[in-house]
């Protein structure tokens, strides 16, 4: 790869501007094809028989009656899906979840699936088959987990990271640790101390659209994947190996996608409906309920998180320390390293240290949502944080910007940081209007910073120049928020031509190479660099194209604003190509014209942001309502503001509705007593204000136009921002999210009865 | 079971069609008439992406039977633009970046217009309770109101 | 010379070695050599992890050069949302 992804500073055209986006129609009239909008000639409905236990051996499945019902064309249990993973422990886990072969461990693990001419005649067959279930004894709660008589998820699990390792099983998977220094004689400089726990509930991401897909196997061994995904890319690898399939026979198809979040990053119902297709020799729709998205798909950790915090009277933090225990579901992964990477990740601490445990429950498994981890590490940090600000006497703006990390500074992860945003965006908050506005009765004004990692990955982009000169755009990353029209803008720019001469599309996975998936904040950040790195071989070709125009050497020609020059005065009477002329001529001048590009798309850069809020706490009810609300966060370059504003709000959102009402609920018997969105409440139009967003632009080194990602940052500070905002507004902590308004009632209870 | 036969007004057009007893208008829509542009975010009535205007109202067609339809005039996203002509308001949604995914926006588009039909003039107030019962989880709805304000100004000038 | 600080779950695989030093021009040649050192080490550094080079985090490019005295770390391969 011949390119040069370094930044330099340029004066845009067309990055920067906010045109309609190319998809817009089709999503404002209907016409617009998610996940639930294809069907196949011949297509059969698939459902999914889920297990009602928490935690149950699976005796015995007996699906004879089932297959005897009218128009049955096929049932699938794990049987039907052997086991191929060689092994490999993570994609176990995968297929396991997809179909319960044991034992089922969540209620909601999917036991048996059904393909059937309609939706009744499915229903029927579920209702058909019969599981012999052994109950097992359940944990959901992540502390009761770690006891050392709770129930095992896994009775061949011992910790990992420990020495020596355990000589017993345990739920724990493994301990993790992060630092440098020495708290203990941090904390013994400090003149005060402040040192708590804190809880928070698992949320579900959320998306409206619930998981769906066409799948249609053919018996020679190709197969079709429509389907709504993050990666389309990924899905096909995830399904070709656990379906024993060549890569380059399944060809998948991404729909639009109706929201994801990280939860359409994994692949749960697809892989099922591939082997019922194959089973019945006839394509499969699946689409999940909205019950089954709850029960069975996406949501993030429940965790439990002590934190020390010590700091001198002059307001320098001397020592920093946090035990964080994410829930994992029933398979080990890496959530709470990720929550004890991040914990510290805005502050220059001499003496930190972070511990993580993997912890196993009976809740379906853990998949990424936005800034996976963060939210509740940085609620947990960034409260005990205010309160020492408090204790300290000093502003907690004016405290973070005391310690916060800056160029040059060991993360607390480990790495030194090159330069980052974390100090600029506490300035413009010093410096908002926001923080100076008054604020009414029973109201109370919070902030809190940021931190995520974002990446980019590998990626894959097609530009194509058509013969009138129009270009057509071919990603490998899925558009879940505009990206085809911030993509258009970069080609736009890059080629000199205008954002409505180019028209992007996603491409399936038979017409692009490999691509990442749209995840870490990457889609526009890589796929732009994967863009310009093809607009520049492109033009690389339209100059060689000219250059054949006017019998010159190609090294005379340069390309500026859309038109081939002839450079040097002895070419002072040939008038410049334009991108139409030289397309039209192409047909001899050496066929087609386009610029391709792979890459591996790395150096995306850390991500800060803070937040401000002003909330108004009911005490009568403990209702909390805010009344303001501000993100200020780092863009690099905003290509589309109003694309990047949308994230900034979007994330803001998410977090308000985890602070304050989104929340799991189980049953005693270890059932999802709230699988719907009346009972999971996520904010409604009438519970936000408007949200402020103000975007920062500190050119990222490692991208030609300085582009960050701009996605997930913005859900990590608002829980600890509104909990500091109620905490100012009645004095009264809170250290459990969400702040529903029976735990804000019964604390202010508990307060006025002291 | 026996199917329904019900005959039905949508987006101007006579139509006729045969449903279960059981099946939503939703399923009428989309499996038997085509009509994709509703969407199924749960099937409880929570979300509104099903949302369409039957005989003036806003409701949520997941919730309506498809044999409720008879006689009944019936409203969807597919209607709302005359033509190539697109509606003040999906016009506004799509200059205001008022979609991110999009699943959510033919409810809110169906809800917004019930919405300034009874009320030309609304709050910002008005506008966040009234699209209270359409769930968008990536926009955090700020540029959906902005987009419904301005969209309602550019009418009423066009009334006036 | 580059001193690679190695993330606790892989220090283990390598003699408890929480620092190993290694004479490599770019990230792939690091990886390889440390990999022959510790043949524990083979299996995580095939997909689990990610290479911080003074401060940004590389998850994909093993081409990129190694400077002199460059702090490099390996972290665990991230999930994003």
């Amino acid at each position: 790869m011949n390119f040069d992804p370094t930044y330099r500073s340029q004066k845009f055209r067309s990055v920067g501007t906010r045109p309609r986006r190319p998809d817009g129609i089709d999503k404002v009239t209907g016409r617009a094809r998610y996940g639930a909008d294809f069907n196949m000639p011949g297509q059969l409905v698939g459902r999914i028989l889920r297990s009602p236990h928490a935690h149950a051996r699976i005796v015995r499945i007996d699906t004879a009656r089932a297959e005897a019902v009218k128009g049955v064309k096929a049932i699938v249990t794990a049987s039907d899906l052997p086991d191929l993973t060689n092994g490999n422990q993570s994609l176990f886990n995968i297929l396991d979840n997809c179909m319960a072969r044991s034992k089922v461990l969540y209620d909601g693990h999917a036991v048996a699936a059904v393909a059937a001419i309609d939706a009744n005649a499915a229903k029927q067959a579920l209702k058909l088959i019969e599981v012999e279930y052994e109950v097992l004894p359940h944990v959901v709660d992540v502390d009761a987990a770690m006891l050392p008589d709770a129930p095992l998820i896994d009775k061949t699990l011992f910790t990992g990271g420990v020495e020596p390792t355990p000589e017993t099983p345990s739920n724990v998977a493994l301990r993790s640790e992060f630092g440098h220094g020495d708290i203990e004689s941090g904390f013994a400089q400090a003149d005060i101390v402040v040192e708590r726990s804190y809880r928070t509930e698992q949320t579900h991401q959320g998306y409206i659209e619930p998981h769906a897909c066409v799948a249609s196997c053919n018996s020679d061994g190709t197969a079709e994947l429509w389907v709504c995904t993050q990666g389309h890319f990924v899905f096909r690898q995830t399904c070709a190996d656990l379906l024993g399939l060549d890569v380059s026979k399944l060809r998948v198809t991404s729909s639009e996608i109706g929201g994801g979040f990280g939860g359409k990053t994994h692949v749960w119902v697809e892989p099922v409906a591939l082997a019922l297709s194959r089973k019945a020799g006839r394509p499969v729709k699946l689409v999940m309920s909205r019950e089954e998205v709850f029960r069975a798909s996406g949501p993030t950790s429940a965790t439990s998180i002590d934190v020390k915090i010590g700091a001198r009277k002059d307001g320098t933090i001397t020592a920093a320390a946090a035990n964080l225990r994410y829930t994992n579901g029933p398979y080990a992964d890496i959530w709470a390293e990720l929550g004890a990477m991040t914990s510290f990740a805005c502050y220059d601490l001499e003496n930190v240290k972070t511990v993580g445990f993997e912890v196993l429950v009976n809740r379906p498994k853990v998949a990424a949502y936005r800034a996976p981890s963060a939210p509740m590490a940085a609620f947990a940090v960034e409260s005990t944080i205010d309160e020492l600000a408090q204790e300290l006497g000093m502003d907690p703006v004016e405290f973070r910007i005391q310690n916060a990390a800056s160029e040059g500074t060991k993360s607390s992860y480990g790495p030194v940081y090159g330069p980052i945003g974390i100090g600029p965006t506490l300035e413009a908050a010093q410096s908002h209007p926001h923080v100076k506005a008054p604020l009414g009765p029973n109201q109370g004004r919070g902030m809190a910073c940021g931190f995520w990692f974002n990446f980019g990955g590998q990626t894959c982009t097609d530009l194509n120049v058509n013969v009138d000169g129009t270009v057509t755009l071919a990603v490998g990353t899925v558009d879940v928020g505009g990206s085809r029209a911030s993509l258009s803008l970069i080609a736009a720019e890059e080629l000199g031509i205008a954002y409505e001469d180019v028209k992007a599309v996603v491409a399936d996975t038979a017409t692009l190479g490999y691509n990442d998936m749209t995840d870490g904040s990457r889609g526009t950040f890589s796929s732009s660099m994967a863009t310009i790195s093809a607009a520049r071989n492109a033009i690389g070709v339209m100059r060689h194209r000219a250059a054949l125009q006017w019998d010159i050497p190609v090294e005379d020609v340069t390309w500026e604003d859309g038109n081939a020059k002839a450079s040097g005065e002895k070419y002072g009477n040939l008038s410049p190509l334009s991108i139409k002329e030289i397309a039209a001529a192409s047909g001899n001048t050496g066929g087609p014209i386009a610029g391709h590009s792979e890459m591996v798309a790395d150096g995306a850069g850390v991500s800060f942001a803070t937040h401000i809020c002003d909330v108004e706490v009911d005490p009568e009810t403990g209702s909390t309502r805010i009344v303001r609300y501000t993100v200020i966060q780092d863009a690099g370059k905003a290509v589309h503001p109003a694309y990047v504003e949308g994230q900034y709000q979007g994330g803001a959102a998410q977090g308000i509705g985890w602070a304050l009402n989104e929340e799991y609920i189980y049953g005693e018997d270890g059932r999802l007593q709230n699988p719907g969105f009346l009972d999971y409440r996520i904010p409604v139009c009438s519970d936000l204000p408007m949200i402020d967003t103000q975007i920062l632009e500190i050119p990222n080194p490692n991208h030609p136009y300085g582009v960050r990602g701009v996605g997930e940052t913005s859900i990590v500070p608002p829980l600890a921002a509104i909990a500091n905002a109620i905490s100012n507004a009645v004095g009264i902590r809170m250290t459990h999210i969400p702040m529903s308004p029976p735990r804000i009632l019964a604390a202010l209870n508990r307060e006025r009865n002291q | 079971m026996v199917s329904v036969p019900v005959s039905t007004t949508i987006n101007s057009d006579e139509v006729e069609f045969l449903c279960r007893a059981d099946e939503s208008l939703l399923d009428v829509l989309r499996n038997r008439l085509g009509l994709m542009g509703a969407k199924e975010g749960c099937g409880t009535g929570d979300c509104g992406a099903c949302s369409v205007i039957m005989d003036g109202r806003i409701v949520c067609s997941c919730l309506v039977l498809g044999a409720e339809a008879e006689g009944r005039t019936i409203e969807t996203i597919e209607g709302m633009a005359d033509g190539n002509e697109l509606h003040p308001l999906q016009k506004k949604f799509i200059e205001h970046a008022a979609l991110q995914c999009g699943i959510c926006t033919p409810g809110f588009l169906m809800a917004a217009k019930a919405l300034l039909d009874a009320n030309p003039d609304p709050t910002e107030e008005e506008i966040r309770f009234w699209l209270a019962g359409n769930l968008c989880r990536c926009t955090g709805y700020d540029k959906i109101v902005r987009a419904v304000a301005d969209a309602a100004q550019e009418m009423r000038g066009k009334r006036a | 010379m580059v001193d690679v600080k190695l993330w606790a779950g892989l220090v283990p695989l390598a003699d408890n070695q929480q620092t190993v030093t290694v004479e490599a021009g770019t990230v792939r040649e690091l990886l390889r050599q440390l990999g022959d050192r510790y043949p524990g080490l083979r299996e995580p550094i095939k997909n689990e992890v990610a290479v911080v080079m003074d401060g940004t985090i590389y998850r994909n490019d093993w081409s990129v050069e190694l400077p002199e005295n460059a702090e490099v770390f390996l972290i665990r391969r991230l999930a994003g949302g």
